[in-house]
């Protein structure tokens, strides 16, 4: 048997201590609160998988679930495409590099709640520039208060505007690392701008976009602070995505025993898709 | 000290079970190196690691189909989660 030096394990270890701190041990929590129900004071009363069966047949739960899934759908169709178009128009050299980079970057640099606030003034339809102009110019009734539509466009909107950057400066990233000996080849082929695309650039592109979708999954499917901040959930329940249902039940109503039992069947979304999202982007590397 | 945790028996039993199979697969990574890689029914490449995760992840899913679509008590998906356990060690 050969022997391995596997001294460099130890250097992990202080990350292992951290994830363990601030990951592993509140998640243990999580799993013991699921099957128990608390008044306060510390003291628990067991529950059994009580609550698990109680939010799976939720109605509530359901259509949380369900308008989570629509707006990660909907940010995903839209950013990655966008992101990708962006990246492939931004030039490859020369002075405006660094001010395609730089302005990209800069919605991402703009911390969660501000931006809620941000677009919260923005879209109030007498005083906000884009409500304002929307009620009183163009004659569109535009209240994000009121009419549940006019809520989705803002968080989809809001939710584009500060995360296709990423999509941009990861597909660009990808772009860059092209030798330019393909596009000759491509030249010589005579091959169409779409051959280029399909053949060259986005095989290329293939690992950092898997990046960045699984990013913008879990991020958007984790989303609270911004539509939080923007919509807190309404009008009536309509932008109540499961993160702000999740805090709903457990600070709100201080039901922790079933916001527990909620969230650890969340994590189980969120880990299925994310795995088998990976799991198929990247099974024809492997074999 | 850790009664803020809520600790119960069967849960802690959970995360030994846990604990102990990943203490398992270290030692059978030290034993035996290469995580025992193959190709399996489902097309994937996976080393023991992978088997358990997709043994975990999948049983926490029977049980919580079961929930949802049957109720309690659990005992059909313990069965059924302990036979993909099996199944995933053995073929996957």
């Amino acid at each position: 048997m050969k022997t391995e030096n596997n001294k460099g394990w130890f250097f992990v270890l202080p990350v292992l201590i951290l994830v363990a701190f601030n990951a592993l041990i509140p998640m243990m929590t999580v799993v013991n609160y699921s099957v128990q129900e608390t008044f306060g004071d510390n003291v628990f009363f067991w529950q059994g998988l009580d609550w698990f069966e109680q939010i799976l047949r939720s109605d509530r739960f359901h259509a949380a679930l369900g308008r989570q899934f629509l707006f990660t759908f909907l940010i995903l169709i839209i950013e990655i495409p966008l992101g990708i178009a962006i990246a492939l128009a931004m030039p490859r050299k020369g002075f405006w590099v660094p001010v395609c980079l730089v302005t990209m970057a800069l919605p991402m640099l703009i911390p969660w709640n501000v931006v809620g606030a941000m677009w919260n003034i923005f879209t109030l339809p007498d005083i906000g520039l884009l409500g304002y102009f929307f009620n009183h110019v163009l004659g569109i009734e535009y209240n994000m208060t009121q009419s549940p539509l006019a809520a989705w466009m803002t968080i989809v909107t809001m939710d584009v505007w500060h995360w296709t950057s990423l999509v941009v400066l990861l597909a660009y990233a990808g772009l860059v690392s092209i030798p330019d000996a393909y596009y000759q080849a491509a030249k010589i082929d005579g091959a169409s701008n779409w051959s280029v695309f399909r053949y060259i650039q986005l095989p290329k592109m293939k690992n950092v976009l898997t990046i960045a979708i699984l990013l913008r999954f879990m991020d958007s499917f984790n989303i609270y602070t911004e539509p939080f901040v923007l919509t807190g959930g309404g009008p009536g329940n309509s932008t109540t995505l499961l993160s702000i249902d999740l805090v709903k039940i457990a600070l709100g109503q201080f039901d922790l025993g079933p916001a527990a039992a909620m969230s650890l069947i969340y994590f189980a979304i969120t880990l299925l898709v994310s795995w088998l999202f990976y799991t198929l982007m990247t099974k024809d590397d492997l074999n | 000290m850790l009664s803020w945790m809520a600790w119960t028996w069967p849960t802690a039993l959970v995360f030994i079970g846990i604990f102990s199979a990943i203490g398992v697969l270290t030692f059978l990574e030290i034993r035996q190196p290469g995580g025992d890689e193959r190709k399996g029914v489902l097309g994937l490449t996976t080393t023991r690691g992978d088997r358990l995760f997709i043994a975990l992840l999948g049983t926490s899913y029977i049980f919580l189909a079961w929930l949802g679509l049957v109720g309690q008590p659990v005992w059909w998906p313990l069965f059924i989660s302990i036979g993909w356990g099996v199944f995933c060690f053995w073929k996957v």
